[in-house]
């Protein structure tokens, strides 16, 4: 397997649906290329961090605000 | 944070299927607990797609109302979560059009770029380094590398891989083909990859170590 061709299929190794068949392909290319080991392991990072912090966080006030209107609209629609 | 929900089975009834039919019988309380379900999970979309505070919250209010309204067309055999996703990125790119006076919006702006689909920093990172920085430090750090995305990646980013919805969810809520999402999702991951290298990366030393040792000149003291 070439760096191009594990390229490729990064998605599918990331998301975890790699056929079993590939995956020994995989491990072999890994073993042997620090870079693609890197990009892997740092992509497989980058989606945990976005994952797990907030990057935009729904302040209390807007929150409070948004029940309010949609409680007194809703009641007017039904 | 991730909205990942166990899929049920077939014959299984998801929560929120339970709570839309208490809406539709005048239970509005029931509305009140879908909307704080996944009020942050809108407001999160709708800041990505806008980069506004304030149109992120007229956003989130609309969708929220306007689900509200069309809940009888709500058929049930799609998820109340990317039905209300689906309405929320339409009111984005509503607003996003009403800011840019009436220029067209869609989800295929700048993505003609190559930039960072190929990767070119191979420096590894520390364990964890996001516990190097402080909360807030963090939270600007991914802004400012989201915020640099084209639009069309990195709202298939944050549908696909911050809030859950599956390659077919996010291709039918944007109305792309499961190939472009695929390879959207790979070059926006990519790139965040790639920009998050240049604070998280191990810096190599620019002198070798021998050459930078101590040499009796006072320096360090």
């Amino acid at each position: 397997m070439t760096c191009t061709e594990f390229l490729k299929i990064l998605d599918d190794v990331l998301d975890e649906s790699i056929a079993v068949e590939t995956r020994t392909e995989i491990e072999l290319h890994l073993r042997q290329c620090g870079h693609c080991e890197v990009v892997l392991n740092t992509t497989r990072k980058t989606i945990e961090i976005f994952q797990c912090n907030e990057v935009y966080e729904l302040p209390t006030e807007v929150s409070e605000r948004l029940h309010s209107t949609i409680m007194e609209k809703c009641k007017k629609v039904r | 944070m991730s909205t990942i929900q166990p899929i049920a089975g077939q014959d299984e009834q998801h929560p929120d299927v339970a709570l839309v039919e208490r809406v539709r019988a005048g239970d509005v309380g029931a509305y009140d607990t879908l909307v704080r379900k996944y009020e942050r999970q809108i407001f999160r979309i709708a800041q990505h797609i806008t980069q506004n505070r304030e149109d992120a919250e007229d956003v989130m209010q609309d969708a929220f109302l306007k689900a509200y309204e069309k809940l009888d067309q709500f058929q049930g055999n799609s998820k109340f979560y990317t039905w209300l996703v689906r309405i929320a990125v339409n009111e984005s790119l509503m607003r996003l059009r009403k800011r840019r006076t009436g220029k067209l919006v869609s989800m295929d702006e700048d993505v003609q770029t190559d930039e960072g689909s190929v990767p070119r920093d191979f420096a590894d990172w520390a364990p964890n380094p996001e516990q190097n920085y402080t909360q807030a430090e963090l939270a600007e750090i991914l802004r400012k590398t989201i915020q640099g995305l084209p639009q069309g990646f990195r709202v298939v980013f944050v549908l696909r891989d911050v809030e859950g919805l599956s390659t077919e969810e996010t291709a039918e809520t944007l109305g792309l083909s499961v190939p472009a999402v695929k390879s959207r999702l790979l070059r926006a991951r990519l790139q965040l990859r790639e920009r998050l290298t240049r604070y998280f990366g191990r810096k190599t030393p620019a002198i070798a170590p021998a050459a930078a040792a101590p040499n009796g000149d006072g320096a360090e003291a």
